[in-house]
Formats: structure tokens, sequence, C-alpha cells
């Protein structure tokens, strides 16, 4: 018997991805550059969270042209952005066999009350999060794998630090209550009981989770992988950044060797300047990225 | 030693290496991550897991680490590839194997699919095979043995002891091909001792 898009299936490609970099892309010749310099994915977009930032605007999925070109050009994973709730664009990245649907916080949402409804899709989606309620309710959805939502665009690992601590504190309180209260831990988090006995039971999500928004150097990448992600995803930090094949063999290689911060400093040494960066203190409200997704 | 827990390096550069680490606890063995050469010393069998395969082969680069595992798989130390760890022992990587795979095989993430497969030599009925972007098997040599096959293609092989998959079963609850990994970890333990 032969199943496609299983469960098993989509959240595989994740375990696949575990310990590896997730480069932001804007071109076939920047993809190129990310695949030789190690990234396990790719994740194809029109402007970097920093530019859409700068330039405002509504920020949509990107040209399928765009999408292609960059399929062609490499080898490794392509994923790609859908505004959230916007599941058409979802239908158009699937029927352009895009390897790992983000339905992401980055671009202008398209519906201010429901994400999309990831089930009858076979592509698997990633979604953002910035605790433990959120990313069950995408699970719940559909969604095979996590990442931590950070504020995208900044260079500013802040956020990103406060997603994941928050993340892994409410995961580690759900494994000491017991059942009577899980289930009152479950309207607490807005999230779904099955799901929340599961992580009590197993002490972390039943998905792949990453980390995203506001990495910049090989030591915030290391720093959100000894906090509990699996790998992570750099948006503006590569591209934005002074020598980018450069900087981005340092952050893989950080990624992989967490743990030895001999390695972490060969790696940052002579990377040229980081991106140019945004305190995400000073954003105003409507700036915050993280905000959007319900 | 023998009768002792054997200690089996699993390939910890990036991909799925906690699932096969996981699997091999379960069924006894010790288990150390591989990162770096020194990783290597001292290990009874070395599991390659899945992931990307260009991002393996520069990490394996990077680290110098393709002339010991050569040396590693010379020696006759048993050796497990899953998927990309296919494609890491073929003649075109790290060629310790006398196969050619064919990387993306099946095709793009909307193409990976669950099949129950018959695999040579395992009892109990068919595996579960979960295949994610997976390569097959193109060529062999006359020395590789073909253990299991979906539409014709070659998706299980054995060469001596060096074992591999294009699917990952460290996702399912089936265990039976990391114990056919580690009943060849025991005959060499067996035949040094």
């Amino acid at each position: 018997m032969r199943d496609e898009a299983t469960f098993r299936v989509k959240s595989g490609l994740a375990e696949m991805l575990k310990g590896g970099v997730i480069m932001d892309v804007v071109t076939p010749e920047q993809a190129k550059v990310a695949e030789d310099a190690g990234a396990a994915a790719v994740m194809a977009l029109e402007r970097v969270p920093a530019d859409i930032r700068r330039d405002g605007g509504v920020a949509r999925m990107s040209d399928p042209e765009m999408i292609v070109g960059i399929q062609e050009a490499v080898s490794i994973p392509v994923m790609a952005k859908a505004r959230i709730g916007h599941f058409v664009e979802a239908q158009v990245l699937q029927a352009l066999d895009v390897d790992y649907i983000d339905e992401s916080e980055v671009l202008t949402p398209a519906d201010e009350s429901n994400h999309i409804d990831k089930w009858p899709f076979k592509a698997p989606f990633v979604c953002g999060a910035t605790n433990l309620g959120e990313a069950l309710r995408r699970i719940g959805e559909g969604a095979a794998m996590i990442r931590s939502k950070g504020e995208a665009g900044t260079g500013d690992i802040v956020e990103a630090v406060r997603h994941m601590r928050r993340i892994g504190g409410e995961i580690r309180r759900l494994t000491m209550l017991d059942e009577a209260e899980l289930a009152t831990a479950a309207k607490d988090h807005g999230a779904p009981l099955d799901l929340v006995r599961g992580v009590a039971r197993d002490g972390k999500l039943p998905v792949v989770l990453f980390c995203a928004g506001g990495i910049a150097t090989p030591a915030d990448a290391a720093l959100m992988m000894s906090l509990g992600a699996e790998g992570v995803f750099v948006g503006s930090g590569i591209f934005k950044s002074e020598d980018p094949p450069v900087r981005a063999r340092a952050i893989v290689e950080a990624t992989t060797h967490w743990q030895d911060p001999e390695r972490i400093a060969a790696a940052s040494r002579g990377l040229g300047s980081a991106m140019v960066s945004l305190e995400s203190s000073k954003l105003e409200d409507e700036q915050l990225l993280a905000q959007r997704g319900w | 030693m023998v009768g002792e827990a054997p200690l089996i390096g699993v390939l910890a550069l990036q991909g799925g290496f906690q699932a096969h680490a996981k699997m091999l606890r379960g069924l006894g063995a010790q288990v150390r991550e591989v990162r770096v050469p020194r990783d290597l010393d001292g290990l009874q069998g070395l599991v390659i897991p899945g992931g990307e395969s260009t991002t393996m082969t520069l990490g394996i680069e990077r680290e110098g680490l393709a002339e010991p595992l050569r040396a590693l798989a010379a020696s006759g130390t048993p050796l497990l590839g899953s998927c990309a760890g296919l494609i890491m022992l073929d003649r075109e990587h790290l060629s310790v194997m006398d196969i050619r795979a064919e990387r993306n095989a099946f095709g793009r993430q909307t193409k990976s699919f669950e099949a129950d497969l018959d695999v040579a030599g395992l009892e109990g009925g068919p595996l579960r095979g979960i295949f994610i972007r997976a390569p097959w098997i193109a060529e062999h040599g006359a020395e590789v043995e073909i253990l299991a096959r979906v539409d014709g293609h070659a998706v299980a092989a054995r060469e001596g002891d060096m074992l591999v998959v294009a699917f990952h079963s460290e996702l399912s609850d089936d265990d039976r091909v990391h114990r056919l990994f580690l009943r060849a970890v025991a005959r060499q333990r067996a035949a040094v001792a």
C-alpha cells in the first residue's frame, strides 16, 4: 500500500532539515550562494524582511517565475511564503511543487481571523509561533513544522530569545501537571487538549521546532540552538551583510557546532559587518510583525 | 567486549540523526554523535542519517572527515546509510560502496510517500518505508545485493557489512533495519574477539 502526503512524510522532511540553516533568497544567484555555503534549504521570496520593512506596502507571495528560477538553480528543498489565511496563494505554491509552504507573518495577512486549513494540502506547512498555544493551534490546523517568530528583518535577537524561552518554559511547565490541570492548561493556552496531553507526555512539540527572526551572527544561531531550536532560519541576516558567502558558511558551521565555543569563535572571525539592524524595542506597535497571526 | 553494549556513531553534521540515535539506544546500543574525526575513534558501527546531501558533503569536507570515513569503511566497520546517507556512500561521494545513487529520484516533496516493502532478509512481513525526496540506486556492481525495490527501482542494498536504504525506518516504530545493522556489528565484534 502506498500513501502520499501522510503527516509522517510532511513532518519527516523537517526532521531531515534538523541541525541545518534555511536561508532567505530573492534570486537564483543567491540560492546558489546559499546552497554552496551549506544551507539545508532556501526560502524563496521577493524581498527579504528588512526590505519589506523599509519599503512598506502589501507584501505578497513571490512571483512564480522567480520561484521556478530558484528551483532550477538548486537541488536542496525550496520553500516559499504565503500570506496568513491566503489559501489560494498556498494552492499556487503547491502547484509549483514547492517543498514547504511558510504561512508567514512577514507577508501582509490576508485573513484577520483564520489561518489556512493546512490538512487538505499535499505540501507541508511551517508556521510561526510566539508561544506554545499558538504553536499547537497551528499544528492543530495541520502545520508539520513550527518556527519561533522573533522579529524578522531587525537583526535583533531579543524577540527570538523571548519566543524560544517562552515556548520551552511553557512545555516544561506542562510536563508537571496532572490530567485535570492539563484540561485547564489547554483552555488557557487556547490549544487542542490532545496536543497538550502529547506535549506533557513527551516534553516536546510533536513536530520539529526551528527558530527565526533576528539571527545576524554565528553566535546568534548557536544561542538559539542552545535554547532548544532544532535548526535556524536566517532571513535578512545573510544577504544584507557585507560578505554573504562567508557569513552564510559561518552560520552553518556554528549551527552544527553550537556546543563548542571555540568553533563558534573560529567561525566568527573576519566576517565583515553584519546587516544594518533595528532595535525591536524602538519599533512602533504597527511595525511589529510577530503580532500578526491568531 | 562482546556482550557489552556496542558503541555506535551517528554522523551529526546535519539531518535526522536524533531519530537514529533514539532507535539505536532503544535497541541497547551506546550512541555517540560524530562531528569531527576524533569522534570516530573506537566506534563499532556508524550510521549516516538522512538530511541534505549537499549540506552533508560540504560538512564532511569542512571537518576533514572524508578520509577517516573511508578508512572506517575499509576496516570493515559496519555502516548504515539512510536516504542522504545512501548517497554519501555511493561512487560519486565517499565512494565506499559500488553503487550510484540518483538524488531526489522520486521527485520533490509533494511526491514523497510511504509504502509497504518486502525487504530480503527481514522476517515478520513487509516494512513500512517512509520516502522523503528519496534517492534510488540507479547502478550497482556485482558485489552489491539489492534487498528491496519500489516500482522496479532499487531502494535497499547490502555490500559486505554496509547496508543502505533510500527510506526512513527511523521515523517509524519498526526497528528491523537497525536490528539487521546491529547484528552485523555483533558479528564483527565476535570475529575481532
